[in-house]
């Protein structure tokens, strides 16, 4: 028997079982490189409809690379090169008749730093729906999604001011209303909160709860708490050595987040969320 | 034990009068060579000033010369602004809009092989001489159909394109990809990302290096010589002509035997210096302004 460092809070509600779930994405035999090095390799998992998949691991170990596969962030990378298919409802997003402007605009993003435009609070969430052609009802998109995003009370007097004067966790929480004033279906978070303060991080979290009824979140963490207090499903990845010393980052476990924190089945992942590495 | 120092249990200072010696003479040389630089510039434009003091009124900006003039008309180098005016916004109304696209284009779209060997061609057209500029834009233009100030600023735009791509890819650069990924992420198209995120939050750095070029060939002689230098002496706005500029004026004013004229082609040389300062400091102000958003 194992003692978790983290205790499983349980006001999630409890997850349906498994043969209920809708995969959204699914990814087979995914290898992810940088020029000559490789970043991830051989992830196979399917993600599911309106749950939160938390994505944990060491420094190093693809968190990042892998979660920027989902919505091909890493295009814009020109040594990146992907292997192996990432299903989105059964297609395939890399695919050559697939803009990735199309699959961006499905899954959105929220990054690490707060990124707002140089604009006003107001034009920061309605810029993309106008870009978008999102234009009927401006005015309450914006309010529905700085709500969404815990921030309308806060902001809802001071719509003209610029984006960059609010604090890092209002800055953050406007990334997260501008992303889903776009409806996308999918919400990547690539350490959302790794930024900010406990009040903003957990403003953020509640979020994700209230939220995933009508989205499906993909969450990168390095904070082990967060993923049990948000998570249904958790993968944990770690730092392998290939046969000629090369390091890579390698899904180790992935299955339900309390599974994950209490009964993990591979070692390293017992290690790791006990506290004994990473 | 020193005079100056603190000494303690395991420090010792014994050097210490010595880096104090070696502090106070760089600081003094550096102060040296900064006195240089300002003195060349202050004894220039006292010099150009004073020199040109005589000829220095309204007069030269509203007046045309007159040439060979027995009497003490007033008359000044009217058609020389004039056409300093035209061909330096003609130059940068061709330069413009080619070197921002071209900045673009290697900074957001190209893939990185290219960005570096068209950055090295950029490079090397920067460097031609103005006076092999001047030469090919004769060959190719002027010879065997005449001058025109077209022309002329067909060659001051060759010379400022390699300046204002490169300003505009440096501050291209400088717009943090965190703003590319926000709008991107969103699924905005490349295109859309550009024009509406990355090139506003570059143009107080696109303006700077536009003024600055501007400026920069304003003083430009050597390819006017070719090109637009046989001009009349009314004022003309007529850019199918050749039109007098400030710096061929200068140029001929100089070579004249009538004192008038020199004091004149220093008035000139002192307003163009004026011209120069103004727009450096239009730069700094419209970059300052940028910065505090």
């Amino acid at each position: 028997m194992i003692e978790p460092a983290v205790r499983v809070e349980t006001r999630r509600q409890p997850m349906p079982p498994r043969e209920r779930l809708e995969p959204i994405f699914q990814v087979e035999a995914l290898d992810a490189i940088y020029g000559a090095k490789p970043a991830i390799k051989g992830v196979s998992m399917d993600i599911y409809k309106n749950l939160v998949t938390a994505i944990i691991g060491p420094s190093g170990c693809g968190k990042s690379t892998y979660i920027r596969c989902f919505n091909r962030m890493n295009d814009l990378i020109p040594s990146f090169r992907q292997t192996g298919t990432i299903r989105y409802h059964g297609q395939d997003i890399c695919a050559s008749n697939i803009d990735p402007v199309a699959v961006r605009r499905n899954i959105g993003m929220v990054f690490q730093r707060p990124n707002p435009f140089p604009k006003s609070i107001y034009d920061n969430v309605a810029w993309g729906c106008r870009v978008l052609g999102m234009k009927d009802d401006l005015d309450e998109r914006v309010e529905r999604a700085l709500t969404q995003a815990a921030l309308w009370d806060e902001v809802k007097d001071r719509l003209k001011a610029s984006g960059l004067s609010l604090s890092g966790g209002q800055q953050q929480r406007l990334c997260i209303a501008r992303a889903i004033a776009v409806e996308p279906d999918v919400v990547l978070m690539d350490e959302p909160a790794s930024a900010l303060d406990p009040i903003a991080t957990q403003a953020i979290e509640q979020l994700m709860l209230d939220l995933k009824s009508e989205y499906t979140f993909v969450i990168v963490t390095h904070n082990m708490q967060q993923a049990a207090r948000v998570a249904d499903m958790t993968a944990f990845f770690s730092i392998s050595r290939g046969d000629e010393g090369e390091r890579f980052g390698e899904l180790i476990e992935y299955d339900a987040t309390a599974k994950i924190f209490t009964a993990p089945s591979d070692r390293r992942t017992e290690d790791y969320v006990t506290g004994r590495f990473g | 034990m020193s005079a100056h120092g603190l000494s303690g249990p395991r420090v010792r200072l014994d050097r210490l009068p010595r880096r104090r010696r070696v502090n106070t003479s760089m600081e003094a040389l550096a102060w040296l060579a900064a006195a240089i630089g300002v003195g060349i510039l202050g004894v220039m434009v006292w010099s150009i000033a004073s020199k040109g003091w005589s000829a220095l009124n309204l007069d030269l900006l509203t007046k045309p010369p007159i040439p060979f003039s027995l009497t003490n008309a007033p008359q000044g180098l009217s058609n020389a602004f004039a056409g300093t005016l035209v061909i330096v916004a003609l130059a940068t109304a061709m330069a413009l809009p080619v070197g921002i696209l071209v900045a673009v284009y290697l900074n957001e779209f190209a893939p990185p092989s290219i960005r570096s060997s068209v950055g090295l061609v950029i490079d090397v057209l920067a460097g031609v001489p103005a006076i092999v500029v001047g030469i090919f834009v004769f060959v190719l233009l002027v010879v065997g159909s005449g001058q025109s100030a077209i022309k002329g600023a067909f060659a001051l735009a060759i010379l400022m394109l390699p300046f204002v791509a490169r300003t505009t890819m440096e501050v291209l650069a400088l717009v943090p990809n965190s703003l590319r990924e926000a709008s991107l992420g969103l699924g905005v198209a490349h295109w859309r990302t550009t024009l509406s995120i990355v090139l506003p939050r570059a143009a107080g750095g696109i303006v700077t290096g536009t003024v600055l070029a501007v400026a920069r060939v304003a003083g430009e002689t050597a390819p006017l010589l070719f090109t637009s230098s046989i001009a009349g002496t009314q004022t003309s706005w007529n850019p199918t002509h050749a039109l007098q500029t400030i710096p061929v004026a200068i140029f001929e004013l100089s070579e004249s035997p009538d004192p008038k004229d020199h004091a004149r082609a220093w008035a000139a040389g002192f307003i163009l210096l004026l011209f120069i300062l103004l727009a450096s400091l239009t730069a700094r102000w419209l970059s300052a302004r940028r910065t505090r958003i």
